[in-house]
């Protein structure tokens, strides 16, 4: 797939949610990470998931991971989306999990395990998306 | 039996008409049809209710508001969703004293208008998600893909599940899709979805209303119907549906405790239960259900669907009135409509095609792992 043309629905960023999205403007994908037990936390939330401290910082992730699962959409959530598109779970290699769009990449060829990193594309002065594609061999 | 409600019993179902669209209906109409259907099914009238639990998806009827329909009497509310959480927050009002008979209703229609997009209910508005064009067949596809990935399950047994619980519907006339026969053939010919679904993989879209009463069993003495018992039943929820991704490590299993609890309430295993109104969204569903509930070992869904085992005559039948494949998807109805089917299946109420062998104990389940929750009871006819 590629990167949608049209006006798709995009994220309203909140106060707690406002320093990733600040983040991808700036092209790093940042990620909440519990000063207590270094859990990361992510979608962002106003505790730690494993021990409930609110002390929580944002920190910069590689931008790199895996697909830990996938499927390609043929019927679309709105008309906006261009079918085919491929959405993924990717596991960063920081060991959290995010969704996202898989670009260029063949339905039939897309697989669990493949190696992506991130790829930014602004869809408006506030907004910033964080995709994926292929890691490129290097 | 042994139940946490020994003196509770379910004495009325009833199902309101179900179709496509139901454009010369309303909410409130399909409600009161729904109530006044599962009091005369029960031989009540409104004087003898003391207990209500309804809420509507569109029209957001409540259940205070529905206490002033029955003339505004002092009256016992739950605040549940329809479905098993209803049904059980009812059973323990009724076992606990605070009300003698309870309806429970619901009904959608009017919902589903711009049919471009997929249904309004399926669709998140959450920040991490809505932009990368998910809704709920790709939150439940991510979790498929994953466990294809994980054991090998083969696109076969998708199609069998998806035959199976659409087969029954076939042969079910109040179902919507009645008469439409489907095989695993057709299953895999459909059009894509969200890889691997289908377009016959996943559930379909409708309206239509219900309703259950449940009573004291002393009151249910007094009664001409087959009392069904709620032999127990719990909730497994592990955060907002469509919010987080649906990763399979973690929310796979959603529904194992609540099957455990369910069956150390009753006293019961696996081989007790006879039969299962299992959520039916999409194919894989079931087979993660029988996995998670233990009725295989994990991996080995798949294979258990084949050879018939969970059609009608095989050995554990599943969604015995075509589920939300094929028999009726009215949004939230579908959730009161799983224990609903049971009571039915377990009176002996449905047609003959679809009647079992002098069943005695069901379990039905509300919710999956694309939404994080799935909730489970358990329902049981005592036999003399
Ligand atoms: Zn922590």
């Amino acid at each position: 797939m590629k990167v949608p043309t049209g006006k798709i629905p995009l994220p309203r960023p909140t106060a707690l949610s406002r320093p990733h999205w600040d983040g991808c403007r700036e092209g790093t994908l940042r990620v909440q990470r519990c000063r207590d037990c270094q859990t990361l936390v992510f979608i962002p939330q106003p505790c730690c998931g494993n021990c409930l401290s609110e002390r929580l910082e944002w920190v910069d992730s590689s931008g790199r991971g895996t697909i830990y699962s996938y499927t390609t959409v043929y019927r679309p959530q709105q008309p906006v989306f261009e079918t085919p598109y491929t959405v993924v779970i990717v596991e960063l290699e920081e060991g959290w999990h995010m969704l996202s769009n898989l670009l260029g990449v063949a339905p039939d060829d897309v697989r669990i395990g493949a190696e992506v990193e991130v790829d930014f594309h602004a869809m408006s002065d506030e907004i910033t998306l964080p995709y994926f594609k292929l890691r490129s061999a290097s | 039996m042994k139940t946490p409600y020994p003196d509770v019993a379910i004495v009325g179902a009833y199902n309101t008409v179900q179709a496509k669209q139901l454009p010369q209906w309303t909410e409130p109409s399909l409600v009161l049809d729904a109530i006044r259907g599962a009091l005369a099914d029960a031989g009540l009238t409104p004087d003898d209710v003391d207990g209500v639990n309804v809420s509507t998806w569109v029209s957001q009827l409540s259940s205070r508001t529905v206490a002033q329909w029955f003339g505004g009497r002092p009256a016992w509310t739950g605040t549940s969703h329809p479905g098993i959480e209803a049904v059980l927050e009812a059973a323990a009002a009724i076992q606990s004293g605070q009300a003698e008979t309870v309806v429970i209703a619901t009904a959608q229609c009017g919902a589903y208008t711009e049919r471009e997009s997929t249904v309004v209910w399926t669709r998140p508005e959450n920040e991490f998600v809505e932009c990368w064009g998910l809704y709920t067949a790709a939150e439940f596809a991510l979790m498929a893909q994953r466990h294809m990935h994980l054991y090998g399950t083969k696109r076969e047994a998708l199609s069998e599940v998806a035959s199976a619980i659409r087969m029954n519907g076939a042969k079910n006339p109040e179902a919507v899709h009645f008469g439409r026969e489907v095989s695993p053939r057709e299953v895999e010919a459909s059009r894509m979805v969200a890889d691997p679904f289908r377009l016959l993989d996943c559930c379909i879209t409708s309206e239509g209303g219900a309703a259950m009463v449940l009573t004291t069993k002393q009151r249910a003495k007094d009664l001409d119907v087959t009392p069904i018992q709620v032999l127990g039943g719990a909730l497994d929820r592990q955060g907002m549906s469509y919010v987080t991704a649906p990763l399979w490590h973690r929310y796979g299993w959603v529904g194992r405790r609540a099957f455990e609890l369910t069956c150390q309430q009753a006293g019961i295993t696996h081989k007790d239960i006879d039969f299962a109104e299992l959520y039916d969204p999409f194919s894989f569903e079931i087979i993660r259900q029988l996995e998670a509930f233990g009725f295989c070992k994990e991996g080995e869904g798949g294979d258990f669907v084949m050879d018939g085992r969970i059609r009608i005559d095989g050995e554990f039948p599943v969604a015995t009135n075509g589920g939300i494949m094929s028999y009726s998807h009215a949004g939230v109805v579908q959730l009161l409509q799983k224990p609903l089917n049971a009571v039915l299946q377990l009176q002996g109420r449905l047609v003959p095609e679809l009647t079992l062998h002098e069943p005695r104990i069901a379990i039905a389940t509300n919710g999956g792992s694309g939404a994080l929750f799935c909730d489970v009871m358990a329902l049981g006819k005592e036999v003399a």
